[in-house]
């Protein structure tokens, strides 16, 4: 029997982990001298009340749901891919590459090709550490650590030595075609009389995340792959019994993480920047795991959590404009989300237990 | 290449490799026990932004020393209430101490001192000078003598540029640091306190049933780590620089586990493992050297990523196994 009803397990368990961490964020914010009210205000108003707002929470939303779902996938396989960020990295090679030396005729064809260089350089990037914990039992977290870091490393040669265009100065790529230009939101739903997202780099990348978001969600629970992840992730050796062979589903769920970590690069690289530069992850990959921990990893939990992360960045960079509080108080906003709904679940979970527990010996 | 540039590039790997060093160690206890600690980094990094900007406010570096510690341990002790007390996810909780004190520090330190994350720089007493041990040639010797110090170094015998240049003229952490290999060492394989450590990370149901404390064990071993970590803290901001920068730590955190792994979870492998990281450091500071010893042209960022290629490397076991402590990253839990 079930120690509580499932609503509970999902929705009222991740809210008041959720309120924790707000409550805590507002302490911090009080601490520092500012009013969490006011700042709340300013954050909503920054990035919800204006289509530009919008824009730009959706363009991070982008981000986060790509980087959310890759975390996701390798979760239900009971994998714990920390390398979400050096993955979406050298997947923002492949986008450059694509891009860079084959001439698209149209957008529509470039965000294919540039999808396909994007996820088979992220999977390509999560083979070793996954085929090293399958074939030689090496930890996968401590390896896609250190995988994250040569990346940033091999990008940083390769920016610099090989892709940087002759004469110029900073570590970045030459600009890409104007044929590989994807159509951003203000190009999609302005007319000649409403600009809408004026300036916003939210794209067209976005519906691909979403089309993402629906194709996991029939993996994980619509296919016989899906069905031996998960039973994978629950238990090693009965999966073992039932057929399913460990090193195949690990590093099969490993490149399905790392292609979908990659093609967050799509909507940075070719979205945004339209040239590869040194940190245009900006710690996205990271922000994956609290999205995936939230959205208990289920892709509509992880789409909700992408969206709610995206409105902190954009609400976040707002506070840093109109305030003195910076912009790391994001970064302290998802630590606090990845203790609570992550580290310290029991914490909330038991005494919750206790309750219905309690509730239940009273009716019965 | 003279013997006066290799004392050099030695000297710096020593500076280097210190906090690398007591991060490792810090390291060592947590996981000799059985909780694994990727949260290294993050309270390397509170230790560094309170420790500078305690020592500034109070001019003295040991006073910041001791506030580092404190902000290193109220991490560890989130970290052990996570990972032992509510038996969660290690690695999760690790991933949110470094999260926390990375935006927590650049947040702290904006609010107090108002320079873009950072703390004025620290001058005389609010830092440890270099101590210049008997017998060596010091910066008061060479302003007694009126000459670059640097210049009365190349003119002394080979012994006299050892001792002066690479043994003496560090901050008195670095030689703490070296001194905690070997206690680290008696305190693990000679003592009952260190005996008991081990078996419970690797065992803990077996030191359970012997009428011991699991939960005391670990939390002491989470807790050693964290004063570590302090230290490692204190070092980067008020010795080995003047003052905090926002992410000083830059990924030492994770070298020092690279390290660890390294070494096996063994200390006096630890220090050496330590040293060959920090003389990777030294020579990303002068690939100018490298060039003239080979011939080649060494990429700079080769050097950065050799300490993680180096683990992935150890891990797949390619060159000897290393197997980390059994029990590691299992939640204990009591039967009932």
């Amino acid at each position: 029997m079930d120690k509580m009803p499932k609503w509970a397990d999902i929705v009222l368990i991740p809210l008041i982990s959720l309120l924790l961490a707000a409550f805590f964020s507002a302490l911090v914010i009080l601490a520092i001298g500012e009013n969490p009210i006011e700042a709340l205000k300013l954050m909503i108003d920054g990035a919800l009340m204006r289509s530009a707002g919008w824009g730009y929470t959706l363009y991070y939303a982008t981000n986060f749901l790509f980087t959310g779902l890759a975390v996701s996938v390798a979760f239900h396989a009971r994998l714990f891919n920390i390398g979400g960020e050096g993955q979406a990295m050298i997947g923002g090679l492949g986008v450059a590459l694509v891009c860079l030396y084959i001439p698209w005729p149209h957008w529509s064809l470039a965000i294919l090709g540039a999808s396909v260089g994007a996820a088979c350089f992220g999977a390509l990037w999560a083979l070793i550490p996954a085929y090293f914990q399958a074939k030689r039992g090496s930890h996968i977290v401590i390896t896609t650590i250190m995988f994250n870091f040569i990346a940033a490393a091999l990008l940083n040669y390769v920016l610099v030595e090989l892709l940087r265009p002759v004469g110029a100065m900073d570590p970045a790529s030459a600009k890409f075609p104007a044929a590989t230009h994807l159509p951003s939101f203000q190009d999609m739903f302005s007319t000649a009389e409403t600009p809408m997202f004026r300036g916003a780099p939210a794209n067209v990348t976005f519906f691909l995340a979403m089309a993402a978001c629906v194709l996991v969600w029939v993996l994980i629970w619509r296919t016989r792959l899906g069905y031996e992840i998960r039973a994978f992730g629950q238990s090693e050796t009965g999966a073992k019994y039932a057929g399913i062979s460990p090193v195949k589903i690990t590093v099969v769920a490993m490149l399905i993480s790392g292609a979908l970590a990659g093609m967050m690069s799509v909507n940075t690289t070719m979205g945004e920047t339209e040239r590869l530069i040194l940190n245009s992850t900006e710690g996205a990959g990271f922000i994956g795991i609290a999205v995936a921990l939230m959205g208990r990893n289920h892709p509509f939990g992880v789409f909700l959590a992408a969206i709610l992360f995206g409105f902190l960045y954009q609400g976040g960079a707002e506070l840093a404009l109109w305030t003195s509080i910076p912009r790391e108080l994001i970064v302290v906003i998802q630590a606090l989300v990845i203790l609570f709904t992550g580290a310290l679940d029991n914490m909330v979970r038991e005494p919750v237990e206790k309750i219905f527990i309690a509730m239940r010996r009273r009716n019965t | 290449m003279d013997f006066l540039t290799l004392l050099q590039v030695l000297d710096t790997t020593v500076r280097l490799a210190t906090p690398l060093l007591l991060a490792c160690l810090a390291g060592l206890y947590s996981e000799r026990s059985g909780v694994v600690d990727i949260g290294l980094e993050g309270k390397m990094l509170a230790a560094a932004f309170f420790s500078a900007a305690a020592a500034f406010y109070s001019g003295n570096a040991w006073v910041g020393m001791l506030a580092g510690i404190g902000a290193s341990v109220a991490l560890a002790t989130v970290h052990g209430l996570a990972s032992i007390t509510f038996r969660g996810n290690q690695l999760i909780s690790g991933v949110a101490i470094n999260f926390l004190a990375a935006g927590m520090t650049v947040l702290v330190a904006q609010s107090w001192f108002k320079q873009g994350g950072r703390t004025p720089s620290l001058t005389g007493s609010a830092r440890f000078e270099p101590i210049d041990l008997p017998f060596a040639i010091g910066l008061p010797d060479a302003e007694a003598a009126g000459r670059p110090l640097s210049q009365m170094i190349a003119e002394a015998g080979p012994l006299q540029q050892f001792y002066s240049e690479l043994i003496s003229g560090h901050s008195i952490l670095v030689y703490l640091a070296v001194l905690t290999v070997p206690l680290t060492w008696w305190l693990l394989f000679r003592t009952r306190f260190g005996l008991r450590l081990r078996a419970v990370g690797e065992n803990p149901a077996a030191v359970d049933t012997a009428g011991v404390s699991v939960v005391w064990l670990r939390y002491s071993a989470v807790l050693i780590c964290g004063v570590l970590c302090g230290v490692a803290g204190a070092y980067l901001s008020t010795a080995l620089q003047a003052g905090f920068v926002k992410d000083m730590t830059a990924g030492r955190g994770f070298i020092a586990l690279a390290a660890l792994i390294f070494a096996k979870w063994r200390p006096v492998y630890a220090l050496w493992a330590c040293l060959l990281f920090g003389l990777f450091q030294a020579l990303e500071l002068r690939p100018d050297i490298i060039t003239n010893l080979t011939g080649l042209k060494v990429q700079i960022q080769l050097l950065g990523a050799l300490p993680y290629i180096l683990t992935v490397v150890i891990l797949a076991g390619f060159i000897g196994k290393a197997i980390p402590p059994k029990a590691s990253a299992e939640p204990y839990i009591k039967e009932r």
